[in-house]
């Protein structure tokens, strides 16, 4: 054998080496269950799927959990991991899932609304392929997600994606993206089903509340705030003022925009009779000129690089030693989540939504968020659900 | 399966061939054996449609 095919086959041999050893680990990850536990306010699981069927079967289609109050009331919609690799939100809506309790009106929670999205990551951009929350028990370990649904769900992308019904042209990338795929339709790519299934559920289930749980980077402009459209302003206003003024930390309101198509926060206000709110939490790990995308920087948001920048007065949030831990955007979540409904609540008597037993943000940056995980091994079995 | 998605796995499939084709008759450069082969992981990956 000459010896330039001895290193070809060497070099053969060490690229199939790479790409088991690699492929392994993203099947690992992609399949990889998280358990979503069940709590008391818990009285029915659907599948995204019973609101399109075309999710049947397919890799988009995610759990919806029900809690229903005793009393009849509003009814609030509460989606995270639209992008998931914010996982503030995730984190939230597992708080609210195993610990809520619902006394007046029903609380529906989708926890990884981009399913697709939540088993792919970014291993080019250096990203963990998990993290870990630390809890009394031992810790909770989690997928880390991308933002977009994964090219193994739906494939090919367009050139340029034409926005459904505005015909707005958008990057061919958002096609992927469940904030830019509302209102969506039946018949559409994977993630516009995934979109008009919400749809389905806040048209047919007449939702009064439709809050979509986000994290945005320090450095861009839309972040640490609610986005709202015209006629949720009034409610996120004052949910902003009152969370300044008893819990003191500062949430302002941005304007859903008019001519930018997709967004849930305004497709929801336009195709809809709901109120739709678009929650945004500074997560630092995603602002691009930071250090290692470690799962550290992950949980606790310090950087050198965002506090140089921060002295500079370049950032839209404050930003000293302490960063921007994940127990600051998870307990902000879960005031301002509560925040909307209690103001919502206190307009609409008739149709309250009345949820207990939810930390607010002292509680959350206090304890920590894995103090209000329960341990799965002694859960009651049937009321584990895994994705 | 759409058209486009099988216009897709054809040219994946003719840049397969070409880069398979390449690096059987490079002789000398070592760069360019390695560069067509990190190229051909995707496209390997996607033609036998490995998730």
């Amino acid at each position: 054998m000459s010896r330039t095919w001895t290193i070809k086959i060497i070099l053969i041999i060490i690229f199939i080496a790479i790409m088991i050893q690699s492929g392994v680990q993203f099947y690992m990850h992609r399949h990889y269950q998280l358990e979503h536990l069940a709590g008391p306010g818990v009285t029915r699981v659907e599948k995204l799927s019973k609101y399109c069927k075309g999710l049947e079967g397919t890799m988009a289609d995610t759990h919806v959990f029900w809690l229903e109050g005793k009393e009849e009331g509003g009814k609030m919609l509460m989606i995270a991991n639209t992008h998931s690799n914010e996982p503030a939100a995730l984190l939230t809506a597992l708080i609210f899932l195993e610990n809520a309790v619902i006394e007046k009106g029903t609380l529906i929670i989708i926890p990884q609304f981009n399913n697709s999205g939540s088993r792919g990551t970014r291993p080019g951009d250096g990203y963990p392929l998990y993290f870990e929350i630390p809890t009394e028990w031992g810790s909770k370990k989690f997928r880390m997600g991308n933002r977009d649904a994964t090219p193994l769900e739906q494939w090919p992308d367009p050139d340029v994606y034409i926005h459904y019904p505005d015909k707005q042209l958008l990057s061919y990338l958002d096609i992927r993206n469940t904030n830019r795929t509302w209102p969506g339709r039946p018949n559409g790519a994977l993630m516009e089903k995934v979109t008009f299934a919400a749809m389905e559920i806040l048209r047919n289930e007449k939702v009064d509340l439709a809050l979509d749980v986000h994290g945005a980077e320090t450095m861009f402009p839309v972040t640490n705030c609610i986005v709202a459209p015209e006629r949720s302003v009034r409610i996120a206003t004052m949910a902003t003022l009152v969370v300044k003024a008893r819990e003191g930390f500062d949430n302002h309101v941005e304007p859903s925009p008019q001519g930018f198509r997709g967004l849930s926060h305004r497709e929801i206000a336009d195709f809809s009779d709901s109120l739709p709110f678009l929650l945004e939490a500074p997560i630092p790990f995603l602002d691009q000129p930071t250090g290692p995308k470690t799962e550290k920087l992950l949980l606790d948001g310090k950087d050198p690089f965002l506090l140089s920048l921060s002295k500079q007065q370049k950032l839209f949030v404050p930003y000293d030693e302490t960063g921007w831990p994940m127990e600051k955007r998870v307990g902000q979540h879960c005031s301002v989540i509560q925040e909307i409904a209690n103001q919502f609540s206190r307009k609409n008597a008739e149709r309250a939504i009345l949820i207990k037993n939810v930390p607010r943000y002292a509680d959350v940056v206090t304890n920590g968020v894995g103090f209000y995980f329960h341990d799965p091994a002694k859960w009651t079995k049937d009321k584990i659900y895994l994705n | 399966m759409p058209i486009i998605m099988i216009i897709y796995y054809v040219i994946t499939a003719y840049i397969v061939g070409m880069l398979i084709w390449n690096f059987v008759k490079e002789k000398k450069n070592i760069d360019d054996m390695i560069l067509y082969l990190v190229i051909l992981v995707p496209l390997v990956l996607r033609l036998l449609r490995v998730k």
